[in-house]
């Protein structure tokens, strides 16, 4: 039934459960807000969303107070906008003037806000909080004086990811956002995700910036710098230069990249290829050889330090494939430079990811297979779009280039790595070939798809009912280990799992701001990607089939364990830093 | 149960303790024993007597006579004098008002009436029987066995009685919201979390006549269908939590709480939740939230606690002063309670007048009577003979009001009491530096959640500190006006709402005065150090 309320005089129809705000932007008004978020639960803290209600006492604050029937609601009145400046006028007055020498200048919400409300001066001169930067993390830095106290990273930490790394210490003034009881970032339980930055309004949280260190290996010649760029960063990397979510930018990402000056541009989805074949091999193997089911993926390097820490009892289910940005580490230090007779010890090994925990994963220790350390660098979509600016680049007007050989070349299979379902996808593509010694007709494979949390699906392969699953964001991927521990999920074959919302290209290194609408466009973009290729199923990727013949022999070889394989490390909560015991996968 | 020819009652309430309570009264009962007394004469902890700024006193019943400002030292001259030959201890005898009912020398003041308080100082608060000889859980035998909940609900409504922690919302109709939301494990829960400043009127019902609380409870279970009770009291009340602790196990060994009260099907329990200290945890949501576990925040409202309160579940929440005269309504009907006060405020209220007065202290009135009569009829007036200059309704939370509301009613049609507390200020006293003390507890005592309240908050206390120091200017009047009104109309919950009310209401009353300060850098009461610039301001 309707609740009929007017907005500024204007009739509006809201549904039951609206709240002002939800109602408003139906009805194409608009509410300014800054610590509402669309992921997440409202919280009604910042009070910039306050609107006036006929008859109540106070200002209400839109983003949380239900709407109800006769309601009257001003949005812009006198009141209303004296209250906002004030407000703004006092988070400006407790915040780093520094908005030039920001990394969020120009894309931060309390400067949007600033301007929108007019406000050229802050009337208040008082105290300004001091506090320490934290960069202990390989992923997330923090600067509590750039934090206006949202609470979007301790919900976003908290909900979405079942994490709880960040939440707030002492009162009043003193307030301040934390990880753990006041401990630096590094020293507490928290994954890498980095969705905390992408809902972050202003730059109290940015990513740790490898940039400068890749422009100086850029620029000396004595190295030999190789890039690889993720499914994801292809589907996103436009909207840092103005275009529109959704925008597939692949050919002339790679331009850009050349413009650069690296000295070969290759793709992660070629070991996301590859990252097929071992692990479609592995999920066949402990079928018919009855390993430890369902098989769990694991190319989510949050997801990985989340199963560490919270369900170490199930890291024999994780399957024991490196991720597809390890793997071409891997083979860009053997391979790579075998083919090109280049001394491995002069290439230096960056990845362009739509993720921050790839940060914390090039570092893990088990990660020097090649004898060196695979991946040197790892930059986010955000870091690699503001050196194409720095290079002067103007990424939508580029012309389109092609990949690299020999790890350039990919199929769709690959593209869709980089959304929710779509390793699960790849995986059945092939295994059902693998299995049926037949190819499959329609290789959309829609049971797999969509946004919901956890989605489940019986895929036909052949006579075999393969009983798979998909989870994404860490609050559901915890559903589901919790469903293996007590028995739901006994007779699934395979669960795909992504540390983020949405997937890859809901990352904490893809472009602010995020949302569903956002990540939906994205998703779009990687299908269309994936519908645009000749190629679509990974077994049929001719540089893989290569790659098998002059290197790693067949799927499982030693060589391939070797180098594309690897073990987990279960990870103790309460002293993070000192316990690391090694066991047996 | 024993015969005694005399009850000594000790004021054992916290401020008591601190002066020494505990070593008085071992001091007493030794020498009580080392006269042989000790089978004719009875020594009895008791609550806060309501008597402040008096030392430690005594009350000796049958008498009823007060002995007050008595050391360890005075115990023997009291037992030889008083006890053993019959004579009073002059020089000790206290004369003042006090809270304690006695028909010695201390008499109730004009226009008082004792409804809450009416066996404060009169029973040991730890005996159930005490409180049930005087007329004690007949309210509960009455609404169990006599009354349907709906019944009690009405009947809670038809007295009108009102919310005394301050707000005022209709008791009554928020008992109708809770019994009619669905919803399974309904709770009711006590807030004496008393954290105002100059509020102690709860602590005097817990540590004197904890009884009624738990009755009150058990009531407002029954009417709206919870089985589930708890009372969140304020950390530093230790006797509140003892005296409480005492009573609910009492009312438990007594089938008053439990399963099947009375025999009547009903059961409900109460636990006791000890605060940590914040003022925040007073504001009903942040105390459910505290309750829960977590950090001392208000919830978004609505939905209010009647729809979603405790674990989500409907939930009453009452002040104890609201939930003491619940048993009352019930004993002696609605339209008996309806009768006392004014139209719009009915019953009687605990006002605790504090600060520049001659007896500061608890004193229970009905709504209507004049500040004046409060004052200067009750608290003996202004100490040293000094003029009235201000009085801070209700704490740093309320209203400050000038001379000229001495006559006006303490009611919801002209002056609203708050929760009770009346900060007096004598003439000497700087308005300036009154709001800096204020400003600096709200400052402390914000949850820090909020834009307007965390960083207002410190905004004002910036500016006071200036003016109260040599510093600041004009424009920072105009600034904190605005500022003041912004907090008002849009702080998350009541603590931001109301940091700024007693400032703002004293702009228009004392303006003069702040403009001394800030213009003319000169305090008139000669209070504020104005040559202190701070360093940083300068």
């Amino acid at each position: 039934m309707a609740i009929n309320l007017t907005i500024n005089g204007q009739a509006v129809a809201a549904e039951a459960g609206d709240t002002i705000l939800t109602a408003a932007r139906r009805a194409g008004v608009y509410i300014p807000t800054l610590c509402y978020h669309s992921d997440l639960m409202p919280d009604g803290v910042c009070r910039v969303c306050s609107v006036e209600v006929k008859g109540q006492r106070t200002l209400c604050a839109a983003c949380c107070y239900p709407v109800a029937e006769g309601m009257e609601v001003l949005t812009h009145s006198p009141r209303v906008r004296e209250s906002r400046r004030m407000i703004v006028e006092l988070m400006l007055a407790n915040h780093p003037q520094e908005c030039l020498t920001c990394s969020r200048n120009s894309k931060c919400e309390l400067q949007a806000l600033a301007r929108e409300f007019g406000i050229q001066e802050v009337h208040f001169k008082g105290e300004r909080k001091m506090a320490d930067v934290d960069t202990s993390s390989l992923s997330v830095f923090r600067n509590p004086e750039k934090c206006i106290l949202c609470n979007r990273c301790v919900r976003t930490c908290e909900d979405i990811q079942s994490v709880a790394a960040l939440h707030a210490s002492k009162r009043g003034w003193d307030t301040t956002i934390v990880p753990g009881m006041g401990d630096e970032l590094a020293s507490v339980v928290c994954v890498n995700c980095g969705q905390c930055i992408n809902r972050c309004p202003t730059g109290a949280l940015t990513a740790n910036d490898p940039s400068s260190k890749v422009w100086d290996a850029i620029h000396d010649s004595t190295k030999h710098v190789v890039v690889q760029t993720a499914p994801a960063v292809r589907a996103a990397i436009g909207e840092e230069f103005g275009m529109p979510a959704g925008s597939r930018v692949t050919g002339k990402m790679v331009t850009a990249l050349k413009m650069m000056g690296f000295d070969r541009v290759m793709d992660t989805d070629f070991t996301a290829d590859l990252t097929i074949m071992e692990e479609g091999s592995e999920l066949i193997q402990r079928v018919t050889e009855g390993g430890v089911l369902p098989q769990l993926t694991s190319c989510s390097p949050g997801w990985i330090k989340f199963i560490e820490y919270y369900y170490p009892e199930l890291l024999p289910h994780l399957s024991t494939c490196k991720s597809p940005q390890q793997m071409f580490g891997a083979l860009a230090k053997t391979y790579y430079a075998e083919k090109t007779g280049i001394d491995p010890k002069d290439i230096i090994s960056v990845s362009i990811m739509p993720c921050t925990a790839k940060k914390f994963e090039c570092d893990r220790p088990e990660m020097t297979d090649s004898g060196y350390k695979d991946v040197d660098y790892v930059l986010t979509t955000r870091e690699a779009a503001q050196m194409m600016r720095e290079a002067g680049i103007d990424l939508p007007n580029l012309p389109e280039s092609e990949y690299d050989d020999p790890l350039g070349m990919s199929t769709g299979a690959a593209v869709i790595f980089g959304n929710t379902g779509g390793v699960m996808e790849a995986a059945l593509r092939t295994a059902y070939a693998i299995i049926t010694g037949t190819e499959l007709d329609n290789v959309n494979i829609e049971a797999v798809r969509g946004m919901e949390g956890v989605r489940e699906a019986t895929v036909m392969v052949g006579e075999l009912p393969v009983k798979a699953a998909v989870a994404h964001g860490l609050a559901n991927a915890r559903q589901v280990l919790e469903g293996i521990k007590n028995g739901r999920f006994k007779d699934y074959h395979f669960i795909e799992i992504m540390c983020c919302p949405g997937g890859c290209i809901g990352g904490g290194g893809q472009p602010q701001p995020t949302s569903e609408e956002i990540r939906k466009a994205r998703i779009k973009a990687i299908y269309d990607e994936d519908e645009a290729m000749t190629l679509r199923k990974s077994h049929t990727n001719p540089a893989v089939q290569k790659l098998y013949e002059e290197f790693l022999g067949k799927p499982l070889s030693h060589k391939s364990h070797e180098l594309l394989h690897t073990d987990y490390t279960p990870r103790d909560r309460k002293t993070v830093k000192a316990v690391k015991v090694k066991v047996e996968s | 149960m024993a015969f005694y020819r005399a009850h000594i009652l000790v004021d054992t309430g916290t401020p008591a303790v601190l002066k020494g309570a505990m070593g008085m009264k071992s001091a007493l009962v030794d020498e009580i024993k080392k006269r042989g007394l000790d089978k004719e004469i009875k020594v009895v902890e008791t609550g806060d007597l309501g008597l402040h700024g008096v030392g430690l006193a005594l009350i000796v019943y049958p008498e009823g006579v007060i002995y007050a400002n008595i050391t360890a030292q005075d115990v023997p001259e009291i037992v030889e004098e008083h006890l053993l030959k019959g004579r009073q201890v002059k020089r000790l005898v206290y004369t003042g008002p006090s809270s304690a009912v006695v028909d010695g020398a201390a008499k109730p003041r004009s226009r008082e009436m004792r409804v809450i308080l009416e066996h404060i100082g009169v029973i040991d608060p730890t005996s159930i029987d005490e409180y049930i000889a005087h007329g004690g859980y007949e309210a509960i035998a009455k609404a169990l066995t006599q009354m349907t909940p709906e019944d009690v609900v009405a009947e809670v409504k038809a007295s009108q009685l009102k919310g005394r922690g301050g707000a005022g919302f209709p008791t009554g109709l928020k008992w109708e919201f809770t019994a009619k939301a669905d919803g399974e494990n309904k709770a009711v829960v006590c807030n004496a979390d008393e954290g105002e400043p100059g509020n102690f009127k709860d602590r005097l019902i817990m540590e004197g006549d904890p009884h009624q609380i738990i009755e009150g409870m058990i009531i407002a279970g029954y009417a709206v269908g919870a089985h589930e009770g708890y009372i969140y009291i304020r950390g530093e009340y230790h006797q509140s939590v003892s005296h409480t602790e005492k009573a609910i196990a009492d009312a438990r060994e007594a089938g008053l709480l439990g399963k099947d009260i009375l025999g009547s099907g009903f059961d409900f329990d109460i636990t006791i939740f000890k605060g940590a200290g914040a003022y925040i945890c007073g504001e009903e949501t942040a105390l459910l939230e505290s309750l829960e576990g977590r950090r001392g925040e208000s919830r978004m409202k609505p939905p209010f606690p009647p729809t979603s309160g405790l674990m989500a579940a409907p939930t009453v929440i009452n002040n104890v002063e609201t939930l003491a005269s619940v048993p009352r309504i019930i004993d002696r009907g609605a339209d008996w309670y309806a009768g006392i006060g004014t139209e719009k405020s009915k019953g009687t209220k605990i006002f605790s007048p504090c600060g520049d007065v001659l007896y500061p202290g608890v004193y229970e009135v009905p709504f209507g009577v004049t500040l004046r009569d409060i004052i200067y009829n009750m608290a003996g007036g202004i100490k040293g003979g000094k003029r009235f200059k201000a009085c801070l309704m209700g704490g740093p939370s309320g209203v400050l009001v000038g001379e000229d509301a001495l006559d006006r009613r303490l009611c919801a049609e002209d002056l609203a009491p708050g929760a009770g507390a009346l900060i007096v200020l004598d003439e000497d006293k700087c308005i300036v530096d009154l709001m800096q003390n204020c400003a600096e507890f709200f400052h402390h005592e914000s949850c820090g959640q909020c834009v307007p309240c965390r960083e207002g908050t410190k905004r004002i206390l910036e500016v006071l500190n200036w003016w109260t120091t040599g510093a600041g200017s004009e424009d920072d009047l105009r600034l904190l006006e605005a500022l003041g009104e912004t907090m008002s109309l849009t702080s998350k919950c009541g603590l931001g709402q109301f940091a700024a009310v007693a400032f703002k209401s004293s702009l228009p009353l004392f303006r003069d005065e702040y403009l001394a300060h800030v213009k003319d850098k000169v305090c008139p009461a000669g209070v504020c150090a104005m040559d202190k610039v701070l360093e940083e301001v300068k």
